[in-house]
């Protein structure tokens, strides 16, 4: 059974150049003068908004190489030499190694999770007519227009009684719960839109509904799934709510968000703003160092919902 | 073989639904039903109180504070963020510099901006809260500084702690935060209107102000809408608090004039111990969030244009 028939081009998510050239030749010539005023325009306000987002970023790497003194002293200037160790007391007294650790478990754990059970939820309220499919897929597409805060208060005593605060299996199966609604929702739109043909052949080639969907049907879905599961890697990896309410009593549990805003607390009482600069950079640069390398699949992951 | 479809089905179904059911429709349900308790959170007994938390609502003048904050949010957060989204994905696309062939064209380099604009996408709302919060800093702060090495020495705003400013500086961060993925979503968007239409209407003697107006927000208008629900509910709920709760002041800012709704139920229930309250916060939350969609959807409906 092969499953050859990549449908890369059903993605629908691609975003193209503007650069495409149109046949026809135009000929509004008097305009020639309002092209190039125009261009000095958009290059000037497309240069602000770009030094207004790099800006702070820059700052924040530069200031975690200074001394406290230099942060306060001069918040614009460069630091006098490099201070490696605000880093090393970031990493090591401030815990962020210990919360990027914990990060990394609950995401693997509950990615794995959304993927796993987000397609199979998908792919059966997609492809399969039984009575109350309509139901279950608005039940679990609803999810998405709620506002998380009002289950949350009943949520903490859910967990509570069923021993899962402040457990990274409590934490994986509330992020896999909160991620369903887009995940079926998606996935459900991609499912529809793959031919029926080849699942059938293998159907009647004797393979279980189960089989075809692990071996024909998922690896049809891929371009999907990659962009769902981009989405909900970083909705994940940077969820700030759910632990913040869930995993709060023990200070080595902490998420990689939570620790850092702890961090910031206790570093204020202590005045160490460097150690602090430098915990901020060790949460920004992986996160940003993998967009720019998967830029164009971050991209079109994160959009994918929106354009759909 | 049918008998096997139905296994298959319910096997496959089982455990997501559980898990859906068990942390996220159970805890909905039991929220609305506890609104109408006085449950402390902290014992499980509990009374039944019909409308009082619901009552108690109209004499509490954080709530309202809370509401006015949230409303303020959903109101302009929205606007501005996409407002300024379509603009630049407009100067990217159309503030190109005339080649032979096209008659409008994308500005130099508009990949590598799409990606500098994207950033701040991946970055947590810890980390960018962290970071205005810095920059905002009345003593030390980016912006502070700046004033005074421009020679504005008499400008040096309390921002965060100044109770007129404190809403807007956590706005400001939040359309920051925001602005690039529109920008890249728009002009995706904007990049498949085919470019007779804006040749077409340049032909006619249209400016591109009236390009824009005429030929681009009408044909976007579906992710338009699908972008204002989006950060709208993004305004009224985790963002905002998470926003609000990491920058503010003290609970709430200085004379609560950055509480919001989401950040208020969280200080019932786990500062004030007033569960029962809290979640009829919660319920309000929910009301405005459902007026507020419904209010969008309506605004949207008109013809689709097929290109």
């Amino acid at each position: 059974m092969s499953a050859q028939t990549d449908p890369a081009e059903l993605t629908g998510v691609t975003t193209r150049e503007p650069h495409g050239s149109s046949a026809r030749q135009p000929r509004a010539g008097k305009r020639g003068g309002e092209g190039g005023v125009l261009n000095v325009f958009s290059h000037g306000v497309l240069v602000i908004w770009g030094l207004l987002v790099t800006m702070p970023l820059l700052w924040a790497v530069v200031s975690s190489f200074k001394d406290d003194s230099e942060i306060f002293g001069s918040p614009w200037g460069l630091p006098s030499a490099l201070h490696f160790d605000n880093w090393v007391r970031a990493w090591d007294k401030a815990n962020m190694g210990q919360y990027f650790l914990n990060s990394l478990i609950v995401v693997g754990g509950s990615l794995i999770g959304t993927m796993l059970l987000g397609s199979m939820a998908a792919y059966v309220l997609a492809r399969f007519d039984f009575p109350g499919n309509r139901f279950l897929y608005f039940l679990f597409v609803g999810g998405m227009g709620f506002p998380v805060i009002l289950a949350l208060v009943p949520l903490f005593f859910v967990m509570k009684n069923m021993t899962l605060l402040d457990t990274y299996h409590g934490l994986i199966l509330v992020y896999i719960a909160y991620s369903l609604p887009f995940t079926v929702f998606f996935l459900c739109g991609f499912f529809r839109t793959l031919p029926t043909s080849v699942a059938e052949a293998a159907l009647i080639d004797g393979a279980s509904h189960t089989r075809t969907f692990f071996q024909v049907m998922l690896p049809m879905a891929k371009p999907g799934l990659i962009s769902v599961g981009i989405f909900n890697f970083l909705g994940q990896w940077n969820q700030y709510l759910l632990p913040t309410v869930l995993n709060v009593g023990d200070p080595d549990k902490k998420m990689l968000t939570q620790g850092l805003v702890a961090l910031a607390v206790s570093q204020g009482y202590k005045g160490d703003w460097s150690g602090l600069f430098a915990g901020l950079t060790i949460a920004m640069l992986p996160v940003l160092a993998a967009y720019i390398i998967f830029q164009r699949q971050v991209v079109a992951g994160l959009t994918a919902g929106a354009l759909k | 073989m049918q008998h096997g479809k139905y296994r298959f089905i319910a096997g496959f179904l089982v455990v997501p639904l559980a898990i859906y059911a068990v942390f996220v429709i159970s805890p909905f349900v039991q929220a609305i039903y506890y609104s109408f308790t006085d449950w402390t959170g902290l014992s499980p007994d509990m009374k039944m109180v019909g409308f009082g938390n619901y009552v108690r609502l109209f004499q509490d003048d954080v709530f309202w504070a809370a509401v006015g904050n949230s409303v303020t949010l959903l109101l302009l957060l929205p606007v501005v963020t996409l407002s300024l989204g379509l603009f630049f994905a407009f100067m990217l696309n159309v503030g190109g510099r005339r080649r032979k062939k096209a008659v409008i064209g994308g500005v130099r380099g508009s990949a590598a901006y799409k990606i500098l604009y994207f950033f701040p996408q991946v970055l947590s709302v810890p980390i960018v809260a962290l970071l205005f919060q810095f920059a905002y800093n009345p003593e030390s702060g980016a912006l502070n500084a700046f004033f005074k090495a421009i020679g504005l020495d008499a400008v040096q705003p309390d921002w965060l702690g100044d109770p007129q400013l404190a809403l807007w500086c956590v706005m400001g961060a939040m359309v920051w935060a925001n602005v690039g993925f529109y920008v890249v979503l728009f002009s995706a968007g904007m990049s498949s209107i085919p470019k007779d239409f804006y040749e077409a209407a340049l032909l006619d003697g249209a400016d591109r102000l009236n390009t824009f107006f005429r030929i681009t927000l009408p044909l976007l208008w579906d992710t338009v809408q699908t972008g204002w629900i989006y950060m709208g509910i993004l305004a009224l709920d985790v963002s905002a608090f998470a926003f609000v709760q990491i920058m503010s002041v003290g609970p709430g800012g200085p004379d609560y004039a950055t509480e919001v709704l989401p950040l208020y139920v969280y200080q019932k229930t786990f500062r004030d111990g007033q569960a029962g309250y809290a979640t009829a916060i919660g319920v309000s939350l929910l009301i405005v969030t459902l007026i507020f969609s419904a209010i969008v959807m309506r605004l949207g409906r008109r013809e689709r244009l097929e290109f």
